[in-house]
């Protein structure tokens, strides 16, 4: 399970996103690798799930995998629940 | 000592090595796994020698430049980009900035954990970026050494905590009181920005009910638009020089085609070091927070600007148009007040003009928006082009900082440096006092409107 956080440089507030969901994953038990990127990359990076902001999300809809769309970077159960649903349809 | 010798003179003073071992501590803090600490500590000096590959692109492209403005103007031409000027600084004082960036990091710490201005600044590129304006700053004033280091690191800790500090009573009107506060070193920009949205926005409405196209997400690539503002830029100053000034560097080619692959070459160095340096945050990033968090548990962090702008996105392209209006506008009383020609650089000017766009309209809706932004535009023109002469030979590279506060940082650092070691330390001392009473007194303050309000926020992130 690869997840990647992204933003519009790929260090900056995607770093937060990377730590914020690093402790959601922790929280819920979960394992998956956490990187970061720029909007320019992430179209052609591998991963199993985008974590972004919304206007992001609009710009990567044509990948194909599941996007994450979040509102506020440090909210951890924001994050919990949105990625509970993607981890509980990849276990099926 | 022979051991010690070789410590000091081939470990510590090779820049790359000294922020993977930087890196190597902070994962080791983190009691991390020996293959996460062998690949962190490893990427994190590759990310290092590739910032300085980017660099190497990044002058080339900026080489006529100079020539091109100077023919059609008869001025010095410069494009505010940070990523490209820090990379170029590395080269000559990579060591001194790696060191003053842990120094500030630890004095953020302690100032965190003394005073009430409980805020760690996060963002990691900014804490190096200062760092470089730092070292280059007292470095090309002649300072060297433990002092440069010492005055450096003073400065930087007390930057970061005290810009979080002042924005802070703004910033929650931008969140809602979310628990984080803002670490972006264009805090002056932002601050003025709210001030003027309160002063001229009676009654106007939010810029969140404008309908902006989809069409528009084109913007938020950073990368697409410095490249494609390049070529115009590059297009229209070798038009304005013409082919004699290019001749030399074109080598009997088209000189139009010549601006134009140039252009292109800007943005794929700015690629290689946007990608230098995501390699070196990757570690130091968590590795900070980690830290952090075990020494100030009860501290917000202070985070880049770009998670302000899923609190209003419509503010954010407004900023950003007003803001680049500003440039252009500033551009052109910079020849006749006796500055350099200053040429809208994109990052600076979306990041900065955008976040500057969400804080006027906090404050003042969509006039709030417009004018803060404007205002800013005009400051991230102004304030790079008065730093240029405390850069040393730095000045004459064609870039420079971009932001307000490495600016105004910069240049207090530079004008105290005149002062000589002892006076500089003095000066040092006072003004970092002072800077930190302020941040405490603005902490309080806020906090004390929150209780009343009846909302706490001692949540850790």
């Amino acid at each position: 399970m690869k997840i990647l956080a992204v933003c519009g440089m790929g260090f900056g507030s995607s770093m937060v996103l990377r730590m914020t969901i690093e402790k959601a994953l922790q929280a819920m038990g979960k394992t998956a690798t956490v990187s970061t990127s720029d909007i320019g990359s992430a179209k052609s990076e591998a991963a199993d799930v985008i974590v972004t902001s919304e206007e992001f999300s609009d710009l990567l809809s044509d990948r194909g995998i599941p996007i994450v769309t979040v509102k506020n970077y440090v909210d951890q159960g924001e994050i919990e629940a949105k990625l509970l649903p993607v981890f509980e349809q990849k276990e099926e | 000592m022979g051991v010690i010798h070789f410590i000091v003179n081939e470990i510590l003073s090779q820049a790359a090595l000294l922020v993977g071992l930087m890196a190597l501590i902070g994962l080791l803090a983190l009691k991390k796994s020996i293959s996460d600490t062998i690949t962190g500590t490893l990427k994190t000096i590759l990310g290092f020698l590739i910032l300085g590959g980017g660099a190497g692109i990044i002058i080339g492209a900026l080489t006529p430049l100079g020539a091109m403005v100077q023919a059609g103007f008869h001025l010095h031409g410069v494009v505010p980009t940070n990523e490209a000027i820090v990379a170029i600084a590395q080269k000559s004082f990579g060591a001194e900035t790696a060191i003053i960036m842990a120094a500030g990091f630890a004095v953020n710490l302690i100032l965190a954990r003394l005073t009430p201005a409980k805020y760690i600044f996060l963002t990691g590129h900014h804490l190096f970026f200062m760092a470089t304006v730092l070292a280059v700053v007292l470095g090309s004033a002649g300072i060297s050494g433990v002092s440069q280091t010492i005055i450096g690191g003073l400065f930087l800790g007390t930057v970061s905590t005290m810009m979080p500090a002042l924005v802070h009573p703004f910033m929650k009107k931008v969140t809602g009181g979310a628990p984080f506060a803002l670490g972006h070193f264009n805090s002056l920009g932002y601050i003025v920005s709210s001030l003027i949205g309160k002063g001229v926005g009676k009654n106007s409405r939010t810029t969140e009910d404008i309908k902006v196209p989809k069409n528009l997400g084109f913007l938020r690539d950073s990368l697409v638009m410095t490249t494609l503002t390049m070529i115009i830029m590059y297009l229209i100053l070798a038009l304005a020089a013409g082919p004699k000034a290019l001749s030399e560097f074109a080598n009997g080619g088209n000189y139009l085609m010549y601006a134009f692959m140039q252009a292109i070459a800007f943005g794929a160095g700015i690629a290689v070091i946007l990608m230098g340096v995501r390699m070196i945050l990757a570690e130091l990033v968590p590795a900070f927070q980690g830290i952090a968090n075990k020494i100030v548990p009860n501290a917000l962090p202070a985070l880049d600007c770009p998670t302000t702008f899923t609190f209003a996105p419509t503010a954010v392209i407004v900023g950003f148009i007003s803001s680049l209006i500003g440039g252009i506008i500033s551009m052109f009383i910079m020849g006749p007040i006796g500055l350099a020609l200053i040429i809208p650089g994109m990052v600076p000017h979306f990041f900065d003009g955008g976040t500057a766009g969400v804080f006027g309209n906090a404050s003042g809706g969509r006039r709030g928006a417009v004018l803060g932004a404007l205002v800013n535009g005009f400051l991230i023109t102004i304030i790079p082009a008065l730093l240029l002469s405390y850069l040393g030979k730095l000045g004459l590279s064609n870039t420079t900082f971009g932001d307000t506060d490495f600016g105004w940082v910069g240049i207090v650092a530079g004008w105290f440096a005149q002062f000589g070691v002892a006076g500089l330390y003095i000066a040092t001392f006072i003004v970092c006092g002072l800077f930190v009473a302020l941040a405490s007194i603005v902490s309080v303050r806020t906090q004390k409107a929150e209780n009343q309000n009846g909302s706490g926020n001692s949540v850790s992130a």
